[in-house]
């Protein structure tokens, strides 16, 4: 079984490029030329600079001992929330801006949720002094003040999605039209492992340095390249494919998917893709999508803006239809309680997107010997709000 | 001989309209059509509206959204277009995004299409590419037209390529936007537009987006065998209602 995408930009049977003709130019344009760009050896030299002096990567490999403790295994967080702005997004967005310079773009724009996406591509348009345009839903500027803040300090125009219900989804329909109305000076940095191919494979090589870090770090603290278990939660699913894709074809190594359940997956308030979505095309990719009979897309709801989406990238349906990947769904309250939990036990105030991945050990039993890798996917500073909120602190 | 194929024929410039069903209110659909053919109105292409309208400005994307809330859908829209050839006989085309099609099923939704007298489809979202691999059977089993769009940047090679495997019109793209954003066309429309009746393509073109007036489709129709007109007309639908659409088609001399 193949877990990576085929020539023709396909995970099994999700993926592929469902666009307007109007884009066809600029996919195509990037299709033609991501893969080359990425091996020439300047290209890969600036990337890695820019990751190691600027993002501060490595990340690190920290054994979580008193977490370990309580649910008897061996858990390593694996710290993206040290990477520069706070998240793994920044991987993405580096590797991308290097992209577009290289394309002879002069505009970049983006969509958000939880600004995060947001603030690292507005941060790496200042680092390149390239115009950058953020689509951000109405609604979620309003619960996400610190990271509108941040890109307008940045230099970034963030400009709000008033269509539909004013998301993640509406502004990256919003990002779309942008690109259908300037197609020849504007690149799009989508900031998820989702969209039209090669999207969905550009934005996973980009955060591929994940596994590729995990195994060497494995190696040096445990004496072994693999783990048990790699961990990670899914919004799009782009630390998800940062963190798996060195381990996709290791059989050995079991992969688990962690989704938003919001107030439980039957609900009616959910974002558990897997489990609630059925196979259409949202934002150019054929993939799981929740949506009504009628093919309408619905609305999701997570607590956590970051995996408020209503798709999943098609890498990771294929790894769901195929089984690959152990898909669990995590409500609010126990992603919350996880996150809490992490503070007190190890002094990391995690994103309230990774906590929903550290809440499995209380649904799920391991091994004491077993090695379990939780992508710790960003910090919880722009959080405060929502956890003070909600635990009354 | 498929309808848009004979209204092809002529040496008339061609109006088509789009509207969205199911607005500005949900049983609007049969009316609307009914008064545009009386208006005069060559063509008519049907929006099925959906809940993510990429392609689509404000004006469409609102006139979806209401139409989705009034409780449009598939089976309703066949439903209200049961008996339409009994009244209508222009062309009439469905135009909409993929999803809903494909969650009918594409096979289904084709042959639904047929028995109502559908004549053919415009499917933004679903590529070129996929059409010709997957589907161009199943379309042409039950008659369908299928309409690709050509834009400003589409190359040479590829316009040759939707041109050899079109057969009724090509849908062009009057600039690079989505619909209902321009005011009128300048130099750089009316070079591609020349640039495209040079390519003296098989198939007859018909630009879209941007027409709102009789300058704009004048201009266009200068060039193309027809034009289309969306946004202007549900902006007029929003303002006056459905009965007065002869005075909206009068305004276009074609
Ligand atoms: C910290 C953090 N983790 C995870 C996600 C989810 O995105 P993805 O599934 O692409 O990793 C986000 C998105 O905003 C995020 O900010």
């Amino acid at each position: 079984m193949n877990y990576n995408v085929n020539e023709k930009g396909y995970y099994g049977e999700f993926g592929g490029a469902y666009i307007p003709e109007m884009l066809y130019p600029n996919v195509e344009e990037l299709h033609q030329n991501y893969l080359k760009i990425m091996a020439e050896p300047d290209f890969k030299k600036e990337f890695d600079q820019l990751l190691k002096d600027y993002v501060g990567r490595p990340s690190p490999l920290y054994f979580a001992k008193r977490l370990s403790e309580k649910y008897s295994t061996k858990i390593y967080l694996k710290r993206e929330d040290l990477n520069h702005t706070g998240a793994h997004k920044i991987n993405n967005t580096i590797g991308q801006i290097l992209m577009a310079k290289r394309l002879g773009k002069t505009r970049i724009i983006a969509e958000t949720g939880a600004g995060q996406h947001g603030v690292a591509t507005a941060t790496v348009c200042a680092l390149m002094g390239l115009e950058c345009i953020v689509y951000m839903g109405e609604i979620d500027i309003a619960r996400q003040a610190p990271n509108v803040a941040r890109m307008k300090m940045l230099g970034t125009t963030v400009v709000p999605a008033l269509s539909g219900s004013r998301t993640l989804k509406d502004a990256t329909n919003e990002a779309i039209r942008d690109w259908i109305n300037n197609p020849v000076n504007t690149h799009y940095i989508i900031g998820s492992a989702i969209g039209p191919h090669p999207y969905p494979d550009m934005v996973t090589r980009f955060q591929s340095v994940i596994s590729e870090e995990i195994k060497w770090q494995l190696k040096e603290q445990e004496g072994r390249e693999k783990p048990h278990y790699v961990v990670a939660c899914i919004g799009g699913g782009s630390n998800a494919a940062g963190t798996y894709y060195h381990f996709l074809h290791e059989n050995d190594v079991n992969i688990i998917a962690v989704e938003a359940a919001g107030l439980g997956v039957d609900s009616g308030e959910s974002a558990a893709t897997s489990v609630l979505g059925k196979e259409g095309i949202i934002h150019g990719c054929k993939t799981l999508l929740m949506q009504t009979p009628d093919g309408q897309i619905t609305e999701p709801y997570s607590i956590s803006a970051g995996l408020d989406y209503p798709g999943v990238g098609p890498m990771h349906a294929h790894l769901a239809k195929t089984g690959r990947a152990e898909f669990m769904s995590i409500t609010d309250a126990d992603a919350m309680k996880a996150g809490l939990a992490l503070c007190k036990l190890e002094g990391i105030i995690p994103a309230i997107e990774s906590s929903h991945a550290l809440a499995i050990f209380e649904h799920k039993t391991f091994k004491p010997e077993d090695i379990v890798v939780v992508s710790l996917s960003g910090r919880g500073d722009k959080d405060l709000e929502t956890y003070i909120n909600y635990f009354k602190l | 001989m498929n309808r848009i194929n004979k209204k092809l024929q002529g040496d008339k410039k061609l109006l088509s309209i789009y509207f969205t069903a199911g607005y500005p209110s949900l049983t609007d659909t049969v009316t609307i059509i009914q008064n545009l053919e009386k208006s005069g109105v060559d063509m008519i292409e049907i929006g099925l509206p959906f809940s993510d309208p990429l392609a689509d400005g404000p004006t469409i994307q609102a006139s979806s959204t209401q139409a989705l809330k009034n409780g449009m859908t598939t089976e309703i829209l066949f439903k209200q277009l049961k008996d339409i050839r009994k009244t209508v006989s222009i062309p009439l085309i469905i135009m909409g995004y993929f999803n809903p099609i494909l969650q009918y099923g594409v096979e289904a939704f084709c042959k639904k299409c047929q028995e109502i007298g559908i004549d053919g489809l415009i499917i933004p979202d679903l590529p070129v590419g996929v059409y010709n691999d997957e589907y161009k059977a199943t379309f042409e089993t039950y008659g369908l037209i299928n309409i690709f769009l050509i834009t400003p940047q589409t190359s040479e090679a590829r316009i040759h390529f939707i041109d050899s495997i079109s057969n009724g019109f090509i849908y062009m793209v009057s600039s690079a936007s989505v619909t209902g954003s321009q005011s009128g066309f300048g130099d750089p429309q009316t070079a591609y537009f020349e640039r495209i009746a040079a390519m003296d393509l098989k198939n007859p073109q018909i630009i879209g987006f941007g027409i709102s007036d009789n300058k704009t489709f004048t201009q266009a129709t200068k060039y193309a065998k027809g034009a289309i007109i969306g946004s202007a007309f549900i902006k007029h639908i929003t303002n006056n209602g459905i009965e007065d659409i002869p005075t909206f088609a009068r305004q276009f001399n074609n």
